[in-house]
């Protein structure tokens, strides 16, 4: 594997019903390629927090990962409109959340915040009115 | 406690999982907010909450929930069921309110996830 194992999945946006499907299928798909314990935790964690972040903000977005022997390397782009202010996007608590998220029990400003607890390497690149691109790394 | 013990004690229905009852638990986490629950809940830890919809059921899978205990006597529509038994996941449905089940729980000894939120980042453990 020195290549790396890569894969993508694609998240629709505004799809709550479907919300973590994308995640709860990666789990699966990384334990079968040898992951477990805190490592697959933390990894299912942060690509759960992006899958929806992507269905509440974006239209669409896409999960990029690559597995190699030393780590897991997640890309989690979107089309959404972009952060205005990433410091303050990462607080806790923070959030732009509207009432039909909330009611799903999500937007409490906790999702950049726990994705980066999640990671060991983590990055936001953002572009208003273009998108977002999350780069995270989970030593294994 | 096991989820025998958690089904009595609570006088909870089993809706799905009925099989997986012999699982031990050792700690809790109480919440509405899900995405508490992605922050804070350990492995092996029970959920406890009174939402129903099928992202409980597949938050319980990513942060390796032993089961969902949901409460206020609310029955999830069937489609968090089905999740729920294609993952694997225990779920119970019990009358007592939030406060009252965590309270009967911590009673006869299961815990929290946490002790305390100090700030950003900045968990107590028990």
């Amino acid at each position: 594997m020195s290549q790396g194992y890569k894969f993508s999945f694609p998240v629709k946006g505004d799809n709550f019903d479907d919300a973590g499907k994308a995640s709860v299928e990666i789990k699966r798909f990384l334990k079968g390629l040898g992951i477990t314990g805190d490592v697959l935790r933390r990894t299912a964690i942060a690509i759960y927090e992006s899958e929806v972040n992507i269905i509440s903000y974006a239209r669409q977005g896409n999960i990029n990962i690559c597995v190699t022997d030393a780590s897991i390397l997640i890309n989690i782009r979107d089309n959404g409109p972009g952060i205005t202010d990433i410091e303050q996007a990462m607080k806790q608590g923070y959030s732009t959340a509207d009432d039909h998220i909330r009611e799903m029990g999500f937007g409490a400003g906790m999702g950049l915040f726990n994705i980066k607890n999640c990671s060991d390497d983590f990055e936001i690149l953002s572009e208003v009115n273009r998108g977002t691109l999350l780069k995270i790394s989970i030593n294994r | 406690m096991t989820l025998h013990e958690i089904r009595e004690l609570l006088d909870a229905r089993v809706l799905a999982g009925g099989n997986h009852l012999d699982v031990e638990v050792k700690t809790a986490f109480s919440a509405d907010l899900m995405s508490d629950v992605l922050a804070f809940a350990k492995p092996g830890s029970i959920m406890i909450t009174g939402l129903t919809n099928p992202q409980i059921v597949r938050i319980a899978s990513i942060v390796d929930n032993s089961a969902i205990l949901i409460v206020r006597g609310k029955i999830p529509p069937d489609e968090t069921i089905t999740l729920a038994e294609e993952l694997e996941i225990p779920v119970l449905s019990t009358k007592y309110i939030l406060f009252e089940a965590s309270g009967r729980l911590y009673a006869n000894g299961i815990v929290g996830c946490v002790r305390k939120i100090e700030g950003p980042g900045s968990v107590v453990p028990l």
